[in-house]
């Protein structure tokens, strides 16, 4: 095992476009691999709409903070005249028209975006506009260190700030403490807002595929997307001997956009075994193929992220 | 009109799978469509393989402003709830990706000094499978940050002469997965039996008790993981509609672009059931 201490604090940001391609439980088990090293990390979940990185790293909140961000227009029964101009500037049909028993125009909740056009609109100041609690972040321990996670209401927006104000504890621990060199922070699936909000200014990102016309097709996207801003990429192959045809196409895409391949995790039943006794992989079957596929994905991530300076 | 979407918290679940064989086999005998709402990540064509006939852009309608009338006052700075115009120097800039295409701006500038054009955000795809079976499907261009506009496009687009409308959704909770719920009849909620998945199935859950939408469960890879999922469903009003046992098979299958029911055919008439016992749901909670 390498031993040393990096200059310069990193982050590591793991990704896949698809879902479910075991973002979690890798991060886990490099959150597990790095506590075991000199490298200290802080660990960040920034899959705020299924956050579930606390829920394999022994978490224990020690703070929590509420998430308040967007609004929401509520229009006064009492004020509304029924004129129909909030109707004619909504554009999200978040305006609902009198309906029996109830002389007023009304705010669809779920499908206001907070813009605030019909505030504007209002000759009779009948709108107002009400900050809401989004969700909810958390400053916790783990068993392999500090962990930033949140929780967004269900139905809730803005996960793409919520990201952004946990990165940001993150780096202030980090910061300020020069024992953690290292953020990891478990993306969410997708490419778009909490994705951009999850990935920008990393050091690094680690996209987990796996084999199958899905997982190429999500993974061209999101490496496209990392291309667009400029940020560096690997590659881990998960699940790699399910489906050797597949398999191939990624490391093909791989060689072809010069993207280095750190790692391939075999099938493994004690993955979702590990999942269910709350543990990562590598710390509950150290000997099982995917936690040794896992150290040595660890090694190379580490000349990775810290080959340069040593 | 029934819209039944197909949806989980947690990603990988297995949401297209279902949304696939569902619409492959009502797609013989009954007139469906399918909306592959899930534009970040969309995957529903790749193993219908449609024959695309349409492309049309997914856009957003951001500000343009016109300086020569624009007597800087501010207001729109001022009005923008999402930071996408502010005052640099002495001209009022434009930041295209914050833009919520909400209009708000264009509408309140007392100079009249802003209109709008529209910005590719996307493309929105018609196809046509199991002869002529519509899917339309979104694509958010990568680098592009919202979703939620071309789920919304893809939604207007739908077409109202088909007896069944089936949504793929995103996975999650938040904004482009109440939009592509909001007015569905009925969910279909793709799980696993894991920690992961029961945590994400909650949120679901709470999802669905504020819209007041009826569903039901697909245990998917049942078999691996524990039993506090089907614990938890004990006391919730949403039956376990199916369970798809983990098999190298069916993994493998999907792997290779292969629809469930053509892997197992046994699924055609599982799915056939289950739409069927949806349906008398739907008739009956009426």
């Amino acid at each position: 095992m390498m031993s040393f201490q990096p200059k310069h604090l990193k982050q590591l940001v793991i990704l896949s476009g698809k879902g479910g391609t075991g973002k979690t439980s890798l991060t886990a088990a490099l959150a597990h691999l790095t506590a075991k090293s000199s490298i200290k990390c802080v660990l960040v979940d920034a899959d705020v709409d299924a956050a579930n990185l606390a829920l394999v790293t022994g978490a224990n909140p020690l703070e929590r903070h509420n998430f308040i961000s967007s609004k929401l227009a509520w229009i006064d029964p009492e004020k509304c005249a029924i004129c129909n101009e909030c109707y004619e500037v909504c554009r999200y049909n978040a305006i609902q028209k009198p309906v029996e028993n109830f002389n007023s125009y009304k705010v669809i909740d779920l499908l206001c975006e907070g813009c605030a056009s019909c505030f504007y609109s209002c000759p009779e100041l009948a709108v107002k506009m009400f900050e809401q609690q989004d969700g909810q972040w958390f400053y916790s321990s783990s068993t392999y260190g500090p962990l930033f996670h949140a929780e967004l209401f269900p139905a809730a927006e803005n996960s793409g700030k919520l990201v952004t104000l946990i990165r940001q504890q993150a780096v202030r621990l980090a910061e300020n403490d020069h024992a953690y060199p290292l953020i990891i922070i478990d993306g969410p699936p997708g490419i778009g807002c909490p994705v951009i909000a999850s990935s920008t200014g990393v050091d690094l990102a680690l996209l987990v595929a796996e084999p199958g016309v899905a997982g190429s097709h999500d993974l061209e996207r999101i490496s496209k997307t990392l291309d667009h801003f400029r940020i560096p990429k690997v590659l881990c192959i998960n699940k790699s001997d399910i489906y050797p045809g597949g398999t191939k196409k990624i490391r093909k895409f791989a060689v072809e956009n010069q993207i280095t391949i750190v790692g391939e995790i075999p099938f493994d039943i004690s993955i979702p075994q590990a999942m269910t006794m709350a543990e990562p992989v590598t710390e509950f079957s150290p000997r099982s193929p995917s936690a040794v596929a896992l150290h040595r994905l660890w090694v190379n991530l580490q000349q990775k992220l810290f080959g340069a300076e040593t | 009109m029934i819209k039944i979407a197909v949806a989980s918290g947690k990603g990988g679940t297995g949401k297209t799978m279902v949304a696939t064989s569902l619409a492959e086999a009502l797609a013989p005998d009954h007139k469906i469509q399918l909306l592959d709402c899930d534009v970040e990540a969309p995957n529903a064509y790749l193993f219908l393989t449609p024959t695309i006939v349409d492309i049309k852009p997914a856009v957003i309608h951001i500000p343009v402003i016109d300086y020569d009338q624009c007597i800087l006052c501010s207001q729109c700075v001022e009005i923008c709830e999402f930071n996408a115009l502010a005052m640099v120097g002495e001209k009022i800039e434009v930041f295209e990706q914050l833009c919520h295409g909400c209009g708000s701006c264009s509408i309140h500038c007392p100079a009249q000094a802003i209109s709008e054009t529209p910005r590719k955000i996307g493309d929105i795809k018609f196809g046509s499978f199991n002869d002529d079976r519509p899917i339309i499907f979104g694509e958010l261009t990568a680098s592009e940050p919202m979703a939620t506009p071309i789920i919304r496009q893809l939604k207007a687009t739908m077409r109202s002469d088909v007896e069944v409308t089936i949504l793929d959704s995103p996975p999650g909770s938040s904004c482009p997965v109440v939009t592509t719920l909001h007015d569905a009849d009925y969910v279909i909620l793709v799980t696993e039996p894991t920690p992961f998945g029961l945590h994400d199935l909650r949120q679901m859950v709470g999802v669905l008790e504020e819209t007041n939408t009826p569903a039901g469960v697909i245990i998917n890879r049942d078999g691996i993981g524990d039993k506090t999922m089907e614990t938890y469903l004990e006391n919730k009003p949403y039956p376990i509609l199916m369970r798809i046992p983990y098999q190298e098979k069916i993994a493998r299958g999907l792997a290779s672009g292969i629809l469930l029911l053509d892997i197992i055919p046994n699924y055609r008439s599982a799915f056939l059931d289950m739409f069927l016992a949806i349906t008398a749901d739907l008739v009956r909670i009426k």
